[in-house]
């Protein structure tokens, strides 16, 4: 019975075929159906793609590798759900290029932190965070406030994201740089037109410094956007718009 | 026939130096069109390198030989990368004891204005110095010298391997330096940004052609085990890799990239890779280091043929569907899950298949662990490869994951199998190299061995042990309520306890640090103080060998 498996000791291109076979298979049967299944991600209302500032503040968090230390996927467990907020739902993290969903928690879950905290608060705890939070072991990013954000190719991070079907519109993507100064600067010329391309979002100066679009204005933008786009008040898992 | 050989390899060179001019001019095109200024940097580091690699590549046409021929087998390539191993294992080693101290005494590197000495930066970069840089040197290593012994033949295609083993530092480099900059894909264990992917991607097809090629000369009649797993390891890399890191650069010029899936299918397609980054790269690579050197140091064939078959082919079956277990509770949808633990508990049989095969080796010689430390350390290495594979297994039960996820527990079991299995394993292996290729009768001191190793066991152990009681300890914290219903802890204090447990962790990572220091100062003078041996055994193929494939 054994004298089959001498096919694969003796021809290379053999082994080689029946090694890609054996690892393709799984890959295979797991991964592509989540393309295909509709069930896969919901279509829940509040779910929106990232202002310019608020992608810009997503670049620094993979940039400083935050992921390490922080999650952003909430648990359907009891005191997860209690201690963070609603468990996370597929289609927030659709316009996630890539997810970062994390794997470790040596600090807190990340995914619904936006709004829990003032700017005020983000701003001094990112400068320092054992000034608001003596136990904390997360390290300082005061150069953020210091280091001007850079704007100046924000379109063709939009166009990037459009080209994996997040709808940008023309006008957003044209006006992207612009768009990215504005959310930061509420008395600025720009922020109505900014509001008309993005609608309701927040529009303020997010780190104190108004004089400046700093990285740390863009990174509390996206902080404070984080899980709060969807109104857990009145959504309904069980209906069967939220159950395809 | 010298005067063939010259020319196969005058080919092999001036395709190297078409490929390094390719990248010349790609680097040169990049640096003057990038919009970030991490990417210029990366670009002039590329240039350089590709500099250096020319200049190389022309003295070694002027010099008209193709390298050392005194042994039938090319030895220079594998020594160049003992050496590299032990400088980014020392490297990776020392920098996870950094970040260690980072958690444990956050006040002791406080720099508010360099964000490259953060933990967030740091991290990516011991994890691929250790993975990447050490495993990846020690497999590539081993595998130059394990495919030419029990093939018998020497490595194909001349230039190449030196290509394969160069074209691997500059990746390491352009990682790294990347890390320090900021350059991350935002993804665990695949952080390399779209460019040094690419150049990934050329090195390693190029690697699995030079052992295909070599493969494909062999005298022997059947390919030994240990060139299944490493087969197995080459190919599985490539597949995950490429599928992994598909992404839109912002730019030609620009460092960032987006990925192309997003969410649910993103983290699914991520931890398929990182959970099989484990199962190819640290498992079925090392494994196939444990199949040479075990038998070659015991002196005795492979335990079992069948077994042996057997367990290597539902070792990749298998593998490839674990990655869901960690994804539980997540959106993933649960069918995925499920599928994902099923597998993973399955994994438990094959996984052990190959620790049985392996102390089963030692059957008759195990008077042996006594005496040969270095035989010892080989043989531990298996048993902690059973031990964080039957750990593995019951992690990825929804119930326990329940509580282990998100903690240091995970951190633990990935140390015991990395620590344990995967750094005593090249240990043993790097120990049993360094007198064979520099011909050498004996390490220059057997006691020296004994230092490293229970220096690192002790490490391990408190390291392991530390890890598993914080981490069951912050699980437990965070779920814990009081009488009134209401959570008990805030986060903040399950932070505050984990104080202790992070310094002993430290300390345990300190002393592995210090064994692999020990042992690059062994071989460091084994190389430098022997008289060189009058006989090699190490150019015999393995009896081991011999014995499995028939």
């Amino acid at each position: 019975m054994w004298s089959f498996h001498k096919w694969f000791e003796r021809h290379t291109l053999i082994l080689l075929i029946g090694i890609l076979i054996a690892v393709s298979i799984g890959g295979l049967v797991q991964i592509t159906p989540l393309f295909f299944i509709e069930s896969t991600i919901e279509q829940v209302e509040g779910v929106r793609p990232y202002t310019p500032l608020e992608l810009a503040g997503r670049r620094i968090y993979v940039r400083e590798g935050c992921y390490t230390c922080h999650s952003q996927m909430i648990r359907p467990l009891r005191d997860e759900v209690e201690r963070y907020g609603h468990y996370s739902l597929a289609a927030e993290s659709m316009y996630d290029h890539p997810f970062q969903w994390g794997s470790k928690r040596t600090g807190p879950d990340l995914a619904r932190v936006g709004g829990r905290y003032s700017d005020e608060w983000h701003h001094a705890h990112l400068v320092d965070p054992r000034s608001v939070v003596p136990e904390s072991v997360m390290p300082p990013y005061a150069f953020l406030a210091e280091t001007e954000l850079d704007v100046a190719h924000m379109d063709a991070h939009l166009r990037a994201n459009r080209a994996l079907r997040v709808p940008y519109t023309d006008e957003q993507i044209a006006n992207a740089a612009t768009d990215a100064r504005a959310q930061a600067t509420p008395f600025g010329e720009q922020a109505y037109d900014f509001g008309q391309r993005y609608g309701e979002v927040a529009l303020r100066d997010f780190d104190g410094d108004p004089a400046r679009v700093t990285e740390m204005d863009a990174l509390i933008a996206y902080l404070q956007m984080l899980g709060a786009g969807v109104d857990f008040s009145t959504y309904q898992a069980e209906t069967p718009e939220n159950q395809r | 026939m010298g005067a063939t050989r010259r020319s196969e390899m005058r080919s092999d060179a001036i395709a190297i130096l078409f490929i390094l001019a390719a990248i010349v001019v790609a680097a040169i095109f990049g640096a003057a069109n990038a919009i970030d200024r991490p990417f210029a940097v990366q670009m002039w580091t590329l240039l350089a390198a590709c500099l250096i690699g020319v200049a190389m590549v022309v003295h070694v046409i002027g010099e008209g030989h193709p390298g050392d021929r005194s042994s039938r087998y090319e030895n220079g390539v594998i020594k160049a990368g003992v050496i590299a191993s032990m400088f980014w294992g020392v490297a990776g080693l020392l920098v996870g004891v950094v970040i260690a101290l980072q958690l444990a005494f956050p006040s002791i590197f406080y720099f508010p204005e360099l964000g490259w000495t953060n933990f967030g930066r740091l991290r990516p970069l011991h994890t691929s110095a250790v993975i990447f840089a050490f495993g990846g040197n020690v497999l590539i290593a081993t595998s130059f010298y394990v495919v030419q012994r029990t093939c018998r033949a020497r490595l194909a295609g001349g230039l190449w391997p030196w290509f394969v083993f160069w074209g691997y530092q500059l990746f390491i480099v352009l990682a790294a330096t990347g890390y320090l900059m900021g350059v991350t894909q935002g993804r665990e264990y695949a952080e390399p940004p779209w460019y040094t992917d690419l150049w990934l991607t050329l090195v390693w097809v190029v690697y699995l052609l030079v052992f295909l090629g070599t493969l494909w000369k062999r005298q022997e009649k059947h390919i030994y085990v240990a060139n299944w797993f490493y087969l197995s390891f080459i190919v599985t890399i490539a597949m995950l890799h490429i599928v992994n890191n598909l992404a839109i650069p912002v730019g030609f010029g620009s460092s960032f990239s987006y990925s192309l899936f997003s969410g649910v299918q993103d983290a699914l397609t991520q931890w398929w890779y990182g959970h099989n980054a484990v199962g190819f790269f640290l498992t079925a690579g090392f494994l196939a280091i444990m199949y040479y050197f075990i038998p070659k140091k015991a002196d005795r064939p492979v335990y079992s043929y069948r077994l042996s078959v057997i367990h290597f082919w539902a070792l990749i079956f298998l593998y490839i569907w674990a990655g869901p277990h960690h994804l539980h509770y997540t959106a993933l949808p649960q069918w995925a899950q499920t599928l994902g633990a099923t597998f993973s508990i399955m994994l438990w049989m094959p996984s052990w298949g190959g620790m049985i095969n392996g102390l089963m080796t030692l059957s008759g010689a195990w008077d042996k662990l006594r005496t040969d430390p270095v035989l010892r350390m080989l043989v531990v290495s298996v048993a902690f490869y059973g031990m964080s594979t039957f750990e593995g297994p019951v992690m990825s039960v929804r119930a326990v994951n329940s509580l282990s996820h998100y903690t240091d527990w995970t951190i633990g079991h990935v140390h015991s199998g990395a620590l344990g299995w995967v750094g005593f394993v090249s240990f043993g292996a790097l120990y049993c190299l360094v007198p064979w290729l520099w011909r050498r009768q004996r390490l220059f001191s057997v006691a020296l061995v004994d230092w490293h190793f229970w220096l690192a066991t002790i490490g391990i152990v408190l390291y392991i042990t530390s890890m598993w009681v914080a981490g069951v300890m912050q699980g437990l914290m965070w779920r814990a309520y009081n009488d009134f219903g209401f959570l008990e802890y805030a986060f903040v204090e399950t932070v505050e306890a984990m104080h202790p447990y992070y310094a002993i962790r430290a300390l345990g990572g300190g002393l592995y640090l210090v064994g692999a220091l020990i042992m690059v100062y062994n071989l460091w003078r084994t190389v430098r103080s022997d008289a060189p041996a009058h006989e090699r055994q190490a150019d015999a193929p393995a009896t081991g060998a011999q014995v499995a494939a028939e």
